[in-house]
């Protein structure tokens, strides 16, 4: 469903990417892990078109993702978080998730302006299903507090729900645990897992918690400096030698 | 509780002529004009961050399109003229919207500036056609049969644009677009990880920006009767940042009252003239520290609130 390829970045000399290259099955959960600053969120920001790359191709179905406006990409059905939550900080949690839903709506100004019966009704319609989801990830009594107001967990789970009310196909989640206590860790591992098998979403997630990534993972890759060192099993991972090596650094280093 | 307050507000909007005096009349009709562009300046600066010192400059666009249609075409109706005001107005807005995509804050500030000076530049030089400094006698505008001659014919079509227009502001910002251009206020990032398209976006401000802020010259144009360039200076455009400060930003109801407070002051003042830049920048500075959000923050408006409580 997403093949990376040979994808290389740079940013003023510092390489950030290596020759990567992933393919993510559809369905299928796989996680990128790896020591800070091995270049896990930036393959998500050339995923989502906010990078270029130097080299590389990113398909999505079938189609090239590369050269395509950071909008056009969501609108195929990619949808994502962020590592420090990017919530509308001054909108209520309800207006977050509408926003979220932005590219299913079609009434335009004009239409809107008037106040046609079309925009009254999909308004409607969209209030429901964002109602609907702010319910679905706990976040119903919140609906209308500021989201720049809320506790970090809830910030997480907001962004959560605006990416799924873009109804994608592909989730990004970028370091969806971090901050969280290990309660809501497994709560949102039990998310994860019910949005792949009841809402039948693909989903690639940067993460350090190593019982999240070893608890929900179908496959992990794992980088260091910009290059993929190792891919498997959650099982096969941790023993591998290779990692623990980028991990806790070699006996004789 | 809240239709009575809509019945009671109405009511009073449209015995007013019958209740005051002429000139406070007039000043009505230039409250309502203003609290238009202040609308349309809100919803670019305030609701999309995009910060404009020139719209003096679409207001001139507006004002002298619309005189210069009721001149050289006197069978116009006055709708057709303030339409076609609006969506001139509007095409200069898109003009100037796409090169300031490349623009924020600061930068973007000084080049709608320098588009304001630009427009006052424009109306002297094109003087075969704008009369230059000699200024413009703007006719009388006319609807079917209807010479709207006096104040209070005047304050009723200013009245009449300026309630469609709220209402469609009001309806705008609470659904799909107006929600795209606060996500992009919020967060570029996450709104074009949402599917909006941005740049487009923060042109479409500019143009319905710039189209009410051309109605609203059309109808200046109308109630003052005469134009000239130096009514149309910087200081102007300020006075409309102003306004939105004042009122707060990204509120329909807050550019309304903030439009009715500096356009009242302005003439309560009228006697300062030489001290009036003084005390609005005091008023202004007061307003950005004591109450960044505006009247608005500090007041809960019964009507118009969207429905996402």
């Amino acid at each position: 469903m997403l093949g990376v390829e040979d994808l290389s970045i740079s940013f003023g000399g510092l390489t950030a990417l290596d020759g990567l290259g992933f393919r993510v099955a559809e369905r299928e959960i796989f996680a990128l892990i790896g020591p800070n600053g091995a270049g896990k969120s930036t393959v998500f920001n050339v995923v989502t078109g906010l990078y270029r790359p130097s080299a590389g191709r990113v398909r999505f179905r079938g189609a090239d993702l590369l050269g395509l406006a950071p909008h056009q990409i969501a609108r195929r059905g990619v949808a994502r978080t962020f590592q420090n939550t990017e919530v509308f900080r001054t909108l209520t949690a309800l207006d977050n998730v509408l926003i979220g839903g932005h590219a299913h709506l079609r009434g335009g100004l004009l239409r809107a302006a008037l106040g046609a019966r079309l925009v009254r009704r999909e308004e409607a319609a969209a209030r429901r299903r964002a109602r609907a989801l702010l319910e679905r990830l706990g976040l119903a009594d919140v609906a209308g507090v500021e989201a720049g107001g809320l506790p970090l967990g809830l910030q997480k789970r907001l962004e959560v729900a605006r990416a799924l009310a873009a109804e994608p196909a592909l989730l990004l989640l970028d370091e969806p645990a971090s901050g969280l206590n290990p309660t809501e860790t497994q709560t949102l591992m039990a998310l994860i897992r019910r949005l792949r098998d009841e809402d039948g979403l693909t989903i690639l997630v940067v993460e350090h918690d190593m019982e999240l990534v070893m608890g929900i993972s179908d496959r992990v890759a794992v980088l260091n400096y910009g290059r993929k060192i190792a891919e498997g099993k959650p099982g096969a991972i941790a023993t591998d030698p290779a990692v623990i090596e980028a991990y806790l650094g070699s006996a004789d280093g | 509780m809240r239709r009575a307050l809509w019945l009671a507000g109405g009511l009073a909007l449209l015995l007013w002529p019958w209740a005051a005096p002429p000139y406070f009349v007039f000043l009505a009709s230039l409250i309502v004009v203003n609290a238009i562009v202040a609308i349309g300046l809100n919803l670019l600066s305030g609701y999309t961050n995009q910060l404009s010192f020139g719209h003096a400059g679409f207001l001139a666009v507006g004002a002298y399109v619309a005189a210069l249609l009721t001149i050289h075409a006197p069978a116009l109706p006055v709708v057709a003229a303030l339409l076609l005001a609006g969506l001139a107005t509007a095409l200069v807005g898109l003009a100037l919207g796409i090169p300031c995509l490349r623009l924020e804050g600061l930068y973007l500030a000084m080049a709608t500036l320098a588009f304001g000076f630009v427009v006052v530049e424009a109306i002297l030089n094109l003087d075969w056609i704008t009369r230059g400094n000699d200024g413009l006698r703007v006719p009388v505008a006319r609807l079917g049969g209807l010479a709207l001659a006096s104040d209070t014919a005047k304050y009723y079509l200013v009245v009449a644009a300026g309630a469609l227009l709220v209402w469609a502001a009001a309806n705008i910002v609470r659904t799909r677009t107006g929600r795209a251009l606060l996500a992009i206020r919020e967060s570029e990032i996450a709104a074009q990880a949402s599917g909006v398209h941005v740049a487009a976006y923060k042109t479409l401000a500019f143009v319905v920006s710039a189209f009410y802020t051309g109605v609203a010259g059309g109808l200046f144009a109308f109630i003052v009767g005469y134009l000239s360039p130096d009514a149309f200076d910087v200081f102007l455009s300020v006075d409309f940042v102003a306004m939105i400060v004042v009122g707060g930003l990204g509120s329909i109801p807050g550019s309304i009252v903030g439009a009715a407070v500096i356009t009242v002051l302005y003439d309560t003042l009228a006697a300062f003239q030489n001290y009036r830049p003084l005390i609005f920048g005091v008023i202004l500075i007061a307003c950005m520290l004591f109450m960044p959000g505006g009247i608005a923050s500090r007041v809960r408006f019964p009507v118009l609130k969207g429905d996402n409580a």
